[in-house]
Order: C-alpha cells, then structure tokens, then sequence
C-alpha cells in the first residue's frame, strides 16, 4: 500500500504546478531573478521548456516583460522573490498600469504560517502594490494554482490591459499540488466589452459625416487593439487628418499623407493646431490626458467629441463626450467604416497642410551634434522596420518627433507613468519577443544610468539590442524647464561626471561607438544597426538644447510655443 | 427632515452606495483604496455575507463632489472583485441603521430621556445606576434627530451600525 508520502512525490509541487501553467499559458520567456522564497518555482525551471531571462535587477525583469508584451501584445512574465525582490517590481507595475500593459508579476512570499510576523524577506506585497496592479492574488491553497494562473493571465490580457501580481507563499511553491489544470474562467462582474453599441456608432458616423473640419486621435488603446489598418481606411474614406498621442504611434503609419504626427505638450505644431481648430475630435483608445489636452477649460470647447474606449471609467473622467461608445477600438472602427460618407474636408485638408508647411519641425544645424540630427539619422536608416523604445525626458519626445513609427507595436515608450530607466531593459524584453527586428533603445544619461546593469543581461544573452544614449551630460528636460519658467536656476539637472559610456558599456563586454560630430551620425548608426550583437551608441550632443514646440503644462494648446520665447515663462499651472 | 429638530449642518449630500463583492481577502482593501485615493472620506461602512456565501455586501455612504463621485462608482465597478456597484443616492431604496447610545443620567433624571426614546421607538437594553443603553433603528435621519435631541444629556458613548440598504421591488441592489 502507498503511504501519503509515497503519492505526494509523484504530485508536482506547486512550483512546478505553476509553472506547467504557464507552459499552457504559451510563455516562452520570464524574467525574473531567484531568492529564497521562489526557489521552488526556479527549481521547476530546470525542466521546463520556458527560458529564464535572468536580470540584475527586479525592475529591469519588470520592464522587459513590459516590453515584450508592447513589442508582441502577449502577457510578459517576471518571476522574484519575496520582500525586497518584490518591492523593486513596483515601478514596473505602475509602468505596465499606466500604460494598459499585459505583465503577470509572479512574487515568492515568506511560508504561509509566518505571514504578517516579520519573517526575513517578507513583505505585504499584495498590501503595497494594490494601487499598482489591475488585479492581484495571494496563494493561500495550492488547489487552487491552475485557476488563478489561468486567471491572472486572463485578466491581465482582456479588455484594457494591465499587470496582475500573484504572490506565492515558499510552502505552497515547495508543497504537492494535485488541483487539475483550469481552462475555464469564472469571474462575476468581470465583463469585457467587445462591439461598441449600434446606435452610438450609428450617431458617431453621422456626426462624423457631417464634420468640415474631423481630427482622429488615435491611443494606446489603437495600438493594442490592432485597429490601425481600419482606423487608416475610416481617415481615408472621411478624409480626415489623423494624429495620435505618444503611445498611439505606430497605430497608423506616420507617413501616411493625412498622419499629422503626434499632438500635445511636444507634439508637431500642425497636429496642435489640427486639434485647436477642429470642429470635431474622436479619441480612438485615448484618454485624454493632462499632456494632450493642456489646459482643460480651453480644450477643443467648440468641437464635437466622440469617445472609443474599452473601459467605461475613461467616459467622463476627464471630458463629457458628445457620443461615448463602449467597445473594443478596432471592432468599433470597423462597425463605423460602412456607415460613415466622404466628409466635405477638402478646405480642412489644406489648412492642415498648410500648417505642416510653415511649422515644421526644426532644429540648428548649427553649433555641434543635436539630438534631431541623431534620431533624424536613425529614422532615416531604420525606415521604420526597426523597433524604438525609448526612456523618460527630451530624447523621448525628440524620438517621438523624428522617428516616424510605420507600423503597430514597433514605438514602445513609458507614457503615463514617464519612468525613466524603462527604455533599455524595454527593448531587450522587446527583441525577445522579436528575434529577426532590429531593436533600438534610445535613451537619456539620466535615465539610463538607472537600469544600465542589464548591459549584463544583454550581453550573456548576446541580445542584438542597439542602445543610442543621447548624452548631454544633463537630466535635460528638467534643465528645460528650469531655464523656461525657473529663470535659468539649476537645481539637481547637472549629470557632470557620468561616466565614460563607451568604457563602460566595453567593460560589461559590449561593443561601443561614440558619435561626436553630424558627419559621423550616418555611418556610426549603420555600423552600430549591422552589428550582430548588443550595441551602445552614445551621441555626445550639445549640452543646453530644448524640445519645441511646446505647450506648457496647464497652458491651452493654442498656447503652444513653436520655439523658444524671448520672454521670461511664469512657472506652469498644470500638473507635473 | 424634521424642521423642528436644529442638525448640524450637512457640508455636501451623503451619498449611498450598495457593493456585490467577491468575498475574498482584499476586497474591502481595493474598494477603500479607490475612496482615499481621490481624497474621499468614508462615512460608514457596512459589510456582510450575502445570501449566496461566496460573495459580500457593502454598503458605504460617503460625502463628496457628484463629478469625483461618478467616477468613484466606475472605479468601484471597475475592480475585478466587485460585482456591482450602484449608487442609491436619491433612489427610494429602503434603508435603516441601529444605533446604540449610552447616556450617562443620574435616575432622576430619566423620566425625560424615556420619553423622548418611547417618541422613537427606542429601547432601553441595559439600565444601570449611572447609565443606560437605547437601542434605536430606523432611517439615519431619524437616528440623527434623536441623537440631537439626547445631546443635552451626557452621550458618553455612540455607536451606529451604519447605513443598510436594500432596493425595493425587481430594483437590484
């Protein structure tokens, strides 16, 4: 007769549970770094068919799995431990929330029986991170792995986006789990919209229809719904001009004749000006945020407004649309496409194009190497085939202007949350998710000083990621702001003394490149771009440039500075 | 309300709001976290099993801007613990509360206080030589106006249960 014990070692423990489940989940990756509390869960490892991408730190693994899952639209994995581990994946998860990111954060928790008494390495994770995640779980039963593994990834994955935390208490990840895999969901109240209400559409086409002066604002939400090609065909069937907000790019391709560019606080001037003097606004999976909308009481006051969105909290939150239809941007947008008629834009069209004309984007060519030249340079090598991440400051929104995304899923940066430190381990996650694209991360010295330890990762893993640092020895957009509203007094903008950034990259035993002067720009890029292997860039450019235009936070957007003023700025009203 | 009876002043209108939650550890965690964020205070707070055991009742009242309220209640139903959430605010939902009071009043005085409790139906459930308890239930509004008009002897302590509510008719909850 078998004892308990002997059936016990033929059960999985609940580590390898988990990670079977996750194997049918079709992970292929996590990220992640070991500690105590989730061993059992790294033992499992062993023999599973999964990869472990093994970080320097747990917010870089937080990040890669946010950027696989930007760069692939399937849920990105990061695996950690308990206490410490798990606390440094906080600033991933409010990454990943800001910006409606499928990431599952698996954590190891100290032994059922010592929660909440202090053990070493504990930590309330579910407490401390409940503001920061769509939703979350703490495994107290091991029968019931399977259903919240299946759980946590549908809910991360469904409706809009966004990270789930499963903490693991080391007993139920070291102890026999015989629970049967789960296929099926059951969650009460946890309803996803799919098609958005006939009636609303029917109003939206009609007004739509009607409208001499359209603009589409394509969001996030476009992207991760895939309804680019469909948002492409409505533009071109209303003729309306297209712009979309930092994390729309890519949506619909930039080159397109009715792509405006990007709008708010550094998008184009045409884009700003295409939203200022529209008579009606229709938001794709945007959700008209402090960055877009400047000043709220002066935004688009006259203009019909029109919401898409898959979650019904974004109606009302920030504007009271004229027409809000719940549904999955891709699915509406296709629903309106039979209904609506070619609108009478034609006068609107060349306004437009007339304001692309006299406000271009620009910078000196003048006085050194400049961020544009740079970016403007990769953009041009890169024809959009490449994907770009970026991190958090002036190289994001100079990358935003100058490299025009063409296609979905290939412009990948920290909006919401603007975490600095995000772009590089971003761009690993994302090339893992894409073995044959060229990946760039272009990054600030700042910022990427923050998670510059994952060199490590990505050169024992030979990930061909090609890091540009746009170095200007400055935390340069807060020096921008210091000098435009604080009267030039710097305080805490002064990186002097970074590091040499070709040895260091050198020293982790990645190849390195310097560019110094704009003539070098092209073939240093093109040298960098065919290097089969990891790659850092830095383009040492002049210290004291400024992203134009600009709407000053809390200013309206016709408030919008093309360049910089002759006049001193009061200090500016708006959020951050 | 009662013109007759002085209440204090109400700054902004007390809103209801009735949760169908998960019952499971954190709800109550999730649920309060969306008030705090967005600066709003909790008035009461009533939970309890429904009838089917896997899930709760909440019932809150709160204060507060009917624009930040909107949005609290799309948050609320947001959460993927959470059911339904539904704002009873001007509904003609039923509703009730219990108060427990204790007063401290020498027996001479009594006289008085058991007059004003039998006018609301209050009872006396504990009745001692320095102190007496009035159990009392029916709407808030009612509570407050016979907590008012026992201020002027000595409330050493109060307890109210907070508000219940439940729709009328084939109305959900």
């Amino acid at each position: 007769m078998e004892t308990q014990e002997d059936s016990n070692q033929k059960l999985p423990t609940g580590g390898e549970k988990i990670i079977q489940c996750l194997e049918r989940e079709g992970v292929e990756y996590v990220f992640g770094l070991s500690g105590g509390a989730i061993m059992p869960l790294f033992d499992a490892l062993v023999d599973s068919k999964i990869q472990l991408i093994l970080t320097r730190h747990e917010q870089g693994a937080t990040h890669m799995a946010d950027g696989y899952a930007r760069a692939t639209g399937r849920p990105g994995v990061v695996l950690v431990t308990s206490g410490p581990g798990a606390t440094n994946t906080v600033t991933g998860l409010l990454t990943a929330l800001m910006d409606s990111t499928p990431v599952v954060v698996i954590t190891g928790q100290t032994i059922t029986s010592m929660l909440g008494k202090d053990a070493f390495q504990e930590a309330d994770v579910t407490g401390i991170t409940y503001p920061v995640v769509k939703h979350s779980y703490l495994i107290k039963n091991a029968a019931d792995i399977p259903r919240i593994i299946r759980e946590a990834f549908h809910v991360a994955t469904s409706g809009r986006p966004g990270p789930v935390l499963v903490d693991v208490p080391k007993d139920i990840g070291q102890g026999p789990c015989d629970a049967p895999f789960c296929d099926e969901v059951e969650l009460p109240g946890y309803d996803v919209a799919t098609r958005g209400d006939p009636e609303a559409i029917a109003e939206a086409a009609r007004l739509l229809s009607a409208s001499k002066r359209p603009v589409l604002y394509v969001g996030h939400g476009a992207v991760i719904s895939e309804a680019g090609k469909a948002i492409t065909t409505l533009a071109e069937k209303l003729r309306a001009p297209v712009v979309t907000t930092l994390l729309g790019k890519g949506a619909v391709d930039e080159t397109h004749p009715l792509h405006l560019g990007m709008m708010g606080m550094h998008g184009t001037a045409y884009a700003n000006k295409a939203v200022a003097g529209c008579d009606l606004i229709m938001s794709i999976g945007g959700r008209w945020d402090d960055r877009i909308t400047g000043r709220l009481a002066d935004f688009c006051t006259d203009a019909v407004k029109i919401h898409v969105d898959i979650d019904p909290a974004e109606f009302n939150k920030i504007i009271r649309p004229d027409v809000s239809i719940l549904g999955d941007a891709r699915l509406v947008v296709e629903d309106l496409l039979p209904q609506v008629e070619m609108a009478d834009t034609a006068d609107w069209l060349e306004q437009c194009e007339k304001w692309r004309r006299l406000y271009p984007l620009k910078y000196s060519k003048q006085g050194g190497l400049r961020a544009q030249h740079v970016l403007d340079r990769l953009d041009a090598l890169t024809e959009g085939n490449a994907i770009i991440t970026t991190d958090v400051g002036q190289h994001q929104m100079w990358a935003a202007q100058f490299c025009r995304s063409r296609s979905n899923r290939h412009w990948i940066s920290s909006g919401g949350a603007g975490t600095m430190g995000f772009g590089f381990p971003a761009a690993i996650g994302a090339q893992f998710g894409n073995p044959d694209k060229k990946v760039w991360a272009v990054v600030g010295d700042g910022g990427f000083q923050m998670t510059l330890s994952e060199l490590a990762t990505a050169f024992i893993h030979n990930v061909p990621v090609k890091v540009l640092i746009i170095n200007n020895n400055f935390l340069g957009m807060i020096r921008q702001w210091q000098e435009m509203f604080y009267e030039n007094r710097l305080s805490g903008a002064d990186l002097e003394g970074n590091p040499d950034f070709v040895k260091l990259a050198q020293a982790y035993g990645v190849k390195a490149l310097r560019i110094r002067r704009p003539a070098d720009a092209d073939r240093i890029l093109r040298e960098a771009h065919e290097h089969d292997g990891p790659c850092v860039v830095v383009a040492e450019v002049v210290k004291e440039d400024n992203v134009f235009p600009m709407i000053p936070a809390g200013a309206a957007v016709s408030e919008m500075l093309i360049e910089k003023p002759k006049h001193a700025l009061e200090k500016p009203s708006g959020s951050t | 309300m009662s013109a007759a009876v002085e209440l204090e002043p109400v700054p902004q209108q007390i809103h209801t709001i009735s949760l169908f939650v998960n019952n499971v550890p954190g709800v109550l965690v999730r649920v309060a976290l969306v008030f705090s964020r967005r600066g709003f205070n909790i008035e009461s707070l009533v939970v309890s099993p429904a009838a089917e055991g896997r899930f709760s009742r909440m019932t809150i009242t709160c204060s507060g801007e009917p624009e930040v309220l909107e949005q609290i209640i799309k948050q609320l139903a947001k959460l993927v613990d959470v059911v339904r959430a539904i704002d009873h605010t001007g509904d003609s939902s039923y509703e009730t509360e219990i108060a427990l009071i204790k007063i401290e009043a020498p027996l001479a005085e009594r006289t008085e206080i058991l007059q004003v409790a039998e006018h609301f139906k209050a009872r006396v459930v504990d009745y001692g030589a320095e102190s007496m308890i009035l159990q009392a239930y029916g709407s808030s509004e009612k509570l407050d106006a016979l907590i008012s008009l026992l201020r002027p002897y000595t409330i050493s302590e109060l307890v109210r249960s907070g508000k219940l509510l439940m729709a009328r008719g084939k109305s959900t909850t």
